[in-house]
């Protein structure tokens, strides 16, 4: 598709080295203060103008959060965390909630420009007939740190019966649809993060899709870590009716920073009957400088359950950011032929560590999962696959297929794959297949005698190595994926 | 024109090449043969730039630059194309896009404009038409599950496209039937001009009859140690380097 | 601490100082064991190389090592179809001179020689530190400097309910050979709990073939550490048929470039056995070679558990590892958990593994009932394709034959 018409020419668009997206922007915040504790919590619900049943969701998290230990198993070193070290809430200060594009801090907006996020020209566009400008307009509901700011083409979805909207927003003007799934998905108590975030959550998109209704446009959301010591918890719920569609973006940046800063989002996803929910990711949060030096860490709990019978989800990522990440973006199969894909990337380099994978648990029968991840390490970076697919009793006449290569650039790096098959049932198939290889002196030599250069040659191989996965993205996101694999490649080769 | 004086090359400590001496005159087409480990293959790998060699003496200028100060792209860019004996593949990289890509980055060097995917097809197709080469050649990845004669073709292609002015054919007849020697040979045959050189690295005489060279070097312990017309080839058909070999020593 | 486990270190009281050789390393490896427990035991914390192993049935086990043997050792013996060629026979962990023939040379035994070599961590291993406390008698197998040694057999018979730490140790010299056929069954709720250590020096060629065929009452554990240096070879071959609860633990480490180490093995469960094959294949040279085809046939309600891991140093470039891993499940209620690891920190290496899971294919049984053949018939001649592939690994015909014998006679008792 379009994903892999040759974009080369973009690379060479991207001259300089070093993060792009690095720089802060001065506006008025308000924080909370440090630390962690009942106050704070209920500071946050207070601002968010949440109502009591959420307050007490938040508490019992947060009581569930204090008794349990940050898990150790990953392949990943990072010196302690002191949660009371963190502003839990930050947002900048603002009137009444801007009505139009017209009423936002102009500095956001220009904040956002700057991004490439292209607000204004979406803006424009939607004073033209949206029903005569297919699939070309993507509705952005942009978070600027704790707060959703600027949701446009709310008119549009609203049409369709599309609920587009922030989170904090939805529990205050769906409370029953939030009550219904929130935590569904991912239990609070799942794990140490997803309790973390259930107590601290300040944002993050909520999508509800009617039956039988196929979303009009892409959906995406910008997020960006901002103000000094503020970890981000985005909660993200997004719920498909029977026979509903919905492509949902994430791409994320982060300005430069000397200490680490701590991203734990929750992401919660239920597909009904024959509905498909596309939720593609590039992550792109700074990953440390070349001597490891600070960098985000993308501590995510990631989950959709194919509920209902023929449901679909795919994740689809390109991870090339965080100084540490730590995320398995995972399907429950628990419908009758329900299918969940998994579709990565992941680019480590410098003294980036990854442990990613996912998990594909088949309880429905005839249910299906394909898993095609590729692994790059570069520099003194350690890249960690790890999955697990696990075939219950009750999953009959189930498959699974997953491909997963390393590409090994340099000597000083590390590419490893741990997959877990667990299989209770005689007739589900598994086939599973890795493989490790590097860019061959061979390969290099031969794209350079026909004139391309080094880098170039790097990045046509690597592109060709992960374009199983690249194809799977939303095109917007191609391109943005193709241009940031390069970038944070760069220097790696020679 | 290409000029090699006194090329010495070795790969690690082991010499290979031990002074070169060799003028390929514009327009020309000339041939090396030699026996096995004459260094046949190494005087294309160093001519093109390869870095696993090192070149411990002598110079190379082709049409007055200075090859061997340039790096493997940039002699790319200045007309030298090398067609490998065993063409790598390039798993998930587009044939089409791989040859846009190097054509472009070409031109661009040259300062002329690049071509976009619509134009550079239409030019692809008119080239693997003219080469009796099935369309899909271009739809698949480079290399990938050709066979030996498709992996040549490929490469006579990517020398059609990319309208080398030096081409170094490494024993591109290995491995080839009669009918695909001809294609080789027709494609080669087709670039001959005032502008192109070539310099046909074989070891059978059997592509000569086809791609008729202007001269011909026997090429062996890393000397030259005959040169002669075409009929040369001939008489190494018939009599082998044995005695070539003897003689020089 | 469970009983199982206290029993244990209470034995190892009563025997301090009258087992043979290092009395610190046993006292050492007690302390370990004692804060270690047995794995899937007591313990609150999961070791995760014991993922999918629990070692509960083995804790809350009452082995009587010192009572009297209820069934005949000889009578198991003959059962075994030995082959004729030198045999060192263990009954009940200790060596039986009357009932052995014994190699030419480069034989010696524990008991006599306690040697508990360098290669193993009792510090680390529950059930190494376990042998390394009460191991009384073993073999140790040498062969010198480019000398054959031709093939020895090295059998335990187990015939108690008791438990039993044989202690081996295998070192091939320089350019030597060897072939070691190893087979242990019985009869009885015995644990036999084996350690051995093998080198393989420069040039050397070690063929290692093992046939676990325990009672189906008995707990099996081995582990074993093998040392391979440049240019040698360690192949071998485990057959997996017995016990309640194997365990069989390999851990080889090609320490010299162009070692090679094939550790491949084939597991037939039935019942509600549990097998686990688990291996640690170190590639710390360049050049070196690593071969594993696994296979695991399961019927009944049987476990099987299959974990290989493949480590790549970052001075080893060049390696060449290959890792195939396939599970055949006969029956709705039988379960495979595997896990294929790959640690590399070497960039130009060639490694790869594939993992299968699924059932006998039906078009091929229909093909085969359509010309006749019953059912139960047909399964059997599918199931012997699928472990073909491994049992090739077997090259001495005569071995191999041995091999095949086993299988059918497991197959003859899931009929009864």
């Amino acid at each position: 598709m379009a994903a892999v018409t040759e974009t080369l020419d973009t690379v060479q668009s991207v001259t300089q080295s070093g993060y792009k997206w690095g720089f802060e922007t001065t506006i008025e915040m308000d924080f909370a203060p440090k630390g962690l504790n009942e106050d704070i919590i209920r500071l946050i619900s207070a601002r968010k103008e949440e109502p009591e049943w959420m307050l007490e969701w938040r508490l019992k998290a947060y009581a569930a959060w204090l008794k349990m230990e940050e898990p150790q198993w990953a392949r990943v070193d990072h010196p302690p965390i002191d949660y009371q070290d963190l502003h839990y809430y930050a947002a900048p200060k603002k009137k009444a909630g801007p009505k139009s594009l017209d009423e936002v801090d102009p500095e956001l907006l220009k904040m956002y420009e700057k991004l490439g996020i292209p607000l204004k020209e979406r803006a424009i566009l939607a004073g033209v007939d949206p029903d005569t400008v297919e699939n070309t307009q993507i509705a952005v509901d942009a978070v600027f740190d704790s707060v959703s700011v600027a949701t446009t083409f709310q008119a549009t979805l609203r049409k369709s019966g599309v609920i587009f909207c922030p989170i904090s927003e939805a529990i205050r003007e769906h409370p029953e649809l939030v009550k219904q799934y929130i935590g569904s998905v991912v239990p609070v108590a799942d794990n140490f993060f997803s309790a973390l975030n259930s107590a601290v959550f300040t944002d993050g998109s909520f999508v509800f899709i009617p039956k039988g209704v196929r979303c009009p446009m892409e959906l995406s959301t910008y997020f960006r870590i901002n103000a000094r010591n503020t970890g981000q918890f985005e909660r993200t719920l997004i719920i498909a009716e029977a026979g509903s569609h919905v492509s949902y973006l994430e791409g994320c940046t982060a300005p430069q920073r000397d200490e680490n800063q701590l991203h734990a989002a929750v992401v919660e996803l239920v597909a009904m009957d024959d509905s498909a929910i596309k939720y593609s990711t590039v992550q792109n949060w700074y990953p440390g400088d070349s001597n490891g030096k600070g960098g985000i860490y993308n501590f995510v709990t990631k989950r959709g359950a194919c509920r209902g019978a023929r449901s679909k989800i795919s994740w689809t990522q390109v991870e090339t950011g965080s100084a540490i990440t730590w995320k398995y973006p995972s399907c429950v199969l628990l419908g009758e032929d329900s299918v969940g894909e998994f579709y990565s990337v992941a680019v480590t380099n410098n003294h980036q560590q990854a442990d990613t994978g996912t998990k594909m648990i088949h309880i429905g029968k005839g249910s299906r999962s394909t898993i095609i991840s590729k692994g790059i390490s570069a520099g003194h970076s350690n890249n960690t696959y790890r999955g697990l697919v696990r075939m219950l009793p009750s999953a009959t006449n189930a498959r699974n297929f997953t491909q997963c290569d390393s590409l090994l650039i340099g000597d000083q790096c590390g590419a490893h794959t741990v997959p877990y098959i667990e299989s209770r049932n005689v007739t589900a198939k598994v086939e599973h297949e890795a493989t490790t290889s590097k860019i061959a002196d061979d390969q290099l030599f031969y794209c350079r005698q026909r004139g391309l250069s080094e880098e170039d040659a790097v990045g046509l191989i690597v592109n060709g190595f992960c374009k199983d996965v690249l194809k799977e993205l939303p095109m917007e996101f191609a391109v943005e994926a193709q241009k940031l694999l390069a970038v944070s490649l760069e220097g790696s080769v020679g | 024109m290409l000029d090699i004086r006194d090329l010495a090359a070795s790969i690690g400590d082991k010499p290979i090449l031990k002074g070169i001496n060799l003028t390929v005159p514009q327009g020309e087409v000339h041939a090396i043969m030699g026996p096995n480990g004459s260094g046949k293959s190494t005087l294309g790998y160093v001519l093109s730039g390869r870095e696993d060699y090192t070149v411990t003496g002598g110079t190379v200028t082709f049409n007055g630059i200075d090859l061997l100060d340039m790096k493997p792209e940039q002699r790319a860019a200045a007309g030298v194309f090398l067609a490998f004996q065993s063409p790598i593949e390039l798993p998930g990289v587009n044939n089409a896009n791989f040859l846009r890509t190097a054509l472009n980055a070409i031109r661009r060097a040259h300062g002329e404009s690049e071509l976009d995917a619509v134009q550079f097809l239409k030019l692809a197709r008119a080239e693997t038409k003219r080469l009796h080469m099935p369309d899909d050649m271009l739809k698949r990845n480079v290399n990938v599950g050709f066979s030996g004669g498709e992996k040549k073709r490929n490469e006579v292609l990517q020398m059609a496209i990319l309208r080398p002015k030096l081409a170094i054919l490494d024993e591109t007849d290995s491995g080839l039937d009669i009918d695909a020697l001809k294609i080789v040979a027709d494609g080669v045959n087709a670039l001959r001009g005032p502008d192109f050189s070539a310099l046909v690295i074989t070891h059978h005489q059997r592509l000569l009859d086809h791609l008729v060279p202007n001269r011909v070097h026997v090429l062996a312990h890393g000397r030259i140690v005959r040169t002669g017309g075409p009929e040369l080839a001939k008489e190494l058909e018939k009599s082998g380097y044995a005695g070539l070999i003897a003689e020089a020593a | 601490m469970s009983s199982g486990a206290t029993g244990f270190l209470q034995r190892y009281e009563t025997l301090i100082g009258r087992l043979p050789g290092d009395s610190a390393l046993r006292s050492a490896a007690a302390a370990a064991f004692k804060a270690s427990g047995l794995p899937g035991g007591t313990q609150q914390r999961r070791i995760e190389a014991w993922k999918y192993t629990s070692l509960r049935p083995v804790a809350e086990a009452d082995f009587q090592p010192d009572t009297a043997p209820r069934h005949e050792v000889e009578t198991v013996l003959a059962g075994l179809l030995l082959l004729d060629a030198p045999r060192i026979v263990f009954a009940d962990g200790t060596l039986r001179s009357d009932l052995s023939v014994m190699p030419v040379a480069g034989f010696a035994r524990f008991a006599d020689q306690p040697d508990f070599g360098t290669l193993s961590w009792p510090d680390r291993e529950p059930m190494v530190a376990l042998n390394t406390m009460l191991a009384r008698d073993g073999a140790a197998l040498h062969v010198p400097a480019g000398f054959d040694g031709g093939l020895v057999q090295l059998v335990s018979v187990a015939v108690g309910d008791g438990d039993f730490h044989p202690r081996h140790s295998i070192r091939l010299a320089k350019g030597a050979k060897l072939t070691v056929v190893e087979i242990s069954a019985g009869q009885g709720k015995y644990l036999l709990n084996t350690v051995a250590e093998i080198h393989v020096a420069e040039g050397a060629h070690l063929t290692h073939i093992r046939l676990q065929d325990e009672a189906v009452t008995a707990f099996h554990v081995s582990t074993t550490y093998a040392d391979v240096e440049a240019g040698g070879t360690y192949d071998s071959f485990t057959l997996n048929l017995g016990a309640r609860l194997s365990r069989t633990e390999v851990r080889a480490q090609l320490s010299g470039a162009g070692a090679i180490a094939h550790l491949n093995a084939a597991q037939i469960l039935a019942g509600s056995q549990l097998g686990d094959f688990t291996t640690v294949i170190g590639h710390a040279a360049p050049g070196c070679i690593s071969r594993q085809t696994v296979k695991n046939v399961l019927a009944g309600r049987s476990r099987g558990v299959f974990q290989g891991k493949i480590e790549v140093a970052r001075a080893a470039q060049k390696t060449d590892g290959y890792q195939m891993n396939q599970a055949l499940l006969l029956s709705p209620d039988a379960e495979i958990d595997c896990k294929p690891e790959l640690e590399i920190f070497a960039d130009d290496v060639k490694c790869s593994h594939g993992a299968t899971v699924g059932e006998l294919d039906a078009e091929q049984m229909f093909y085969l009932r359509s010309r006749g053949i019953p059912d139960a018939e047909a399964r059997s001649i599918l199931v012997r394709a699928f472990l073909a592939e491994a049992l090739d690994a077997v090259a001495d015909d005569t071995i191999r034959a041995r091999m095949e014998t086993a299988v059918d006679q497991w197959w003859e008792r899931q009929k009864a």
